[in-house]
């Protein structure tokens, strides 16, 4: 009987706890949507900033967002897997990878203004690409980097070796053992994985402060080598750099809105990427 | 007696661990060679020494001579894929491809590099060779994966067969089986011998007895007794074989 009571006592701390997040989480979404929503139409998505941004629209911030990330992504993934795929299948276990993981690990709890900084010493200024779109992409990359490798190497482990050996015992090479078996089913795991590491980093403002965002630009960036706006610079300029909080205060709401409500659609595509694989198995 | 592989002075370390001591063995061609002895005397290690299986361990470490016929297996001047279609393996643990039937088959084969019109008749042949045709000849498109344990098992023996190895390793091939499906396996390998070199580990002593033509039996690393089936169960050489075979031990 005492022992059932200690059961009921751990249950309710679990429960209240999950609650209590929970709650928080609701609240936090239900005030920012409630007056969020309201700002959101045609023209505050399609249109340009005018009168000094206290009208008009997020077009210009929507899409550098979404260029910047591309930028990362194309950058980030393929060097992110090819780093898990020789930690986890080629190198093995020796003091050399257990500091480079070590190192990676560390790397990912390192504050994103370092990298901000970082970003600013080696791409902008020593490799002169100066404060553009590109070199904010290459620097939320090396953000993501180590998320992406990770989580992949983690995807790469839960492959079993038993599928490993049955396709070298066939006569297959390492490589065609890993390119037929052990990625296609690593691969939902490497996809969410990706999906939700990018749209962690679209929402970052410090790496890309001081490497190509921009306050104010009157068009789309016609190239890489330009500066762009991005939503949550724009968010953080509106809620405290410009001369009116007050008047702008809706349109920040606005703007957190469509941040939150890309980064959802971008989680809804991991899981739905996840289930999709799920079913083929 | 022809000998297909043979072994020289194997000794295997995995890092300070001497896990084969000074192992000689001949497996004769065209015979069911059984592996027996209790966990972890090495076995199974010998096993996977033959088709190079310990690759992909690091601190592995081989010293010796494993022979097929006369070409070195750790020589070099073969690659490791070359020496791995002479020496197929089955695995304890019924391992299919996530793929369809066919297509497991038709892996090994696309390795190969078989002209494509001639697959569709090897996978035919090698599911029957396997005894496996007649169960699954109307859903060769289906999951493998949804076969019954014992039916992914002989998938697996069907695989092995259609790159036309000439020796087939098998580690514990009936061990996750029921005794139904563990028959059938049997019945296959009796079959297979006529065309195959077998090696088969197993904990089964009257599997061993049932199937094989010699058995080695195994202790700490070593060969302690290889002989004939007969020999090995009523007039061994030695007390610890005696003490195993008839289940003092193990």
């Amino acid at each position: 009987m005492k022992k059932q009571k200690k059961h009921i006592g751990g249950w309710i701390l679990l429960l209240g706890s999950t609650i209590l997040i929970c709650t928080f989480l609701v609240n936090i979404i239900f005030h920012l949507f409630s007056k969020g929503i309201p700002v959101l139409s045609w023209d505050f998505i399609f249109g340009y900033p005018t009168d000094g941004m206290t009208k008009g629209g997020i077009f210009p911030a929507i899409i550098g967002t979404i260029m910047v990330t591309l930028i990362t992504t194309v950058f980030a993934v393929p060097f992110g897997i090819c780093c898990a795929l020789y930690l986890n299948e080629y190198a093995g276990e020796s003091t050399l990878t257990g500091t480079i993981r070590a190192s990676i690990r560390n790397l990912s709890g390192i504050p994103s203004i370092i990298y901000g900084l970082f970003g600013l010493a080696l791409f902008v200024q020593s490799l002169k690409l100066g404060t553009s779109m590109l070199s904010a992409g290459l620097t939320l990359g090396l953000l993501s980097l180590p998320y992406i490798i990770t989580t992949t190497e983690e995807s790469l482990k839960r492959v079993p070796n038993s599928t490993r050996e049955a396709a070298l015992a066939l006569g297959a090479t390492q490589f065609e053992s890993i390119r037929d078996f052990v990625i296609p089913q690593a691969m939902p795991g490497i996809i969410t994985g990706i999906v939700l590491t990018i749209a962690r980093v679209a929402g970052e403002t410090a790496p890309i402060l001081f490497t190509g965002v921009a306050f104010y630009i009157t068009g789309i960036p016609g190239s890489v080598k330009q500066e762009f706006m991005a939503l949550p610079y724009h968010l953080y300029m509106l809620s405290t750099q410009h001369q009116s909080i007050e008047t702008v205060r809706p349109l920040a709401y606005g703007t957190v809105t469509v941040l939150i409500l890309i980064i959802f659609l971008m989680n809804l595509v991991a899981f739905y990427i996840r289930y999709k694989f799920r079913e083929n198995e | 007696m022809n000998n297909k592989l043979h072994t020289t002075d194997l000794n295997l370390y995995f890092g300070q661990r001497h896990t084969l001591k000074n192992v000689n063995i001949g497996i004769p061609e065209k015979k069911i060679v059984a592996m027996i002895g209790p966990s972890g005397c090495g076995k199974t290690t010998l096993l996977r020494t033959f088709n190079r299986m310990h690759d992909l361990v690091h601190d592995v470490k081989i010293t010796g001579d494993v022979k097929i016929e006369d070409l070195d297996i750790y020589g070099g001047s073969v690659p490791v894929t070359t020496i791995r279609r002479r020496i197929g393996m089955v695995f304890q643990k019924p391992n299919p491809f996530p793929k369809s039937i066919f297509d497991n088959i038709a892996y090994g084969l696309k390795l190969n590099k078989t002209p494509k019109d001639e697959v569709r008749e090897i996978v035919e042949q090698s599911l029957k060779e396997s005894a496996l045709w007649e169960e699954v000849k109307n859903d060769l498109n289906k999951p493998a994966n949804r076969l019954s344990g014992g039916q992914q098992q002989r998938l697996c023996i069907a695989r092995t067969i259609a790159v036309k190895p000439e020796v087939i390793l098998m580690d514990e091939p009936c061990s996750a089986l029921d005794p139904i499906s563990t028959a059938k396996v049997e019945e296959l390998m009796l079959q297979l011998k006529k065309n195959y070199t077998i090696v088969v580990v197993t904990h089964n002593m009257q599997q061993a007895q049932r199937v094989a033509d010699e058995i080695a039996f195994m202790y700490m690393g070593e060969l302690l007794e290889y002989g004939p089936n007969q020999k090995i169960f009523h007039s061994p050489e030695k007390e610890m074989t005696r003490n195993y075979v008839s289940g003092h031990f193990g």
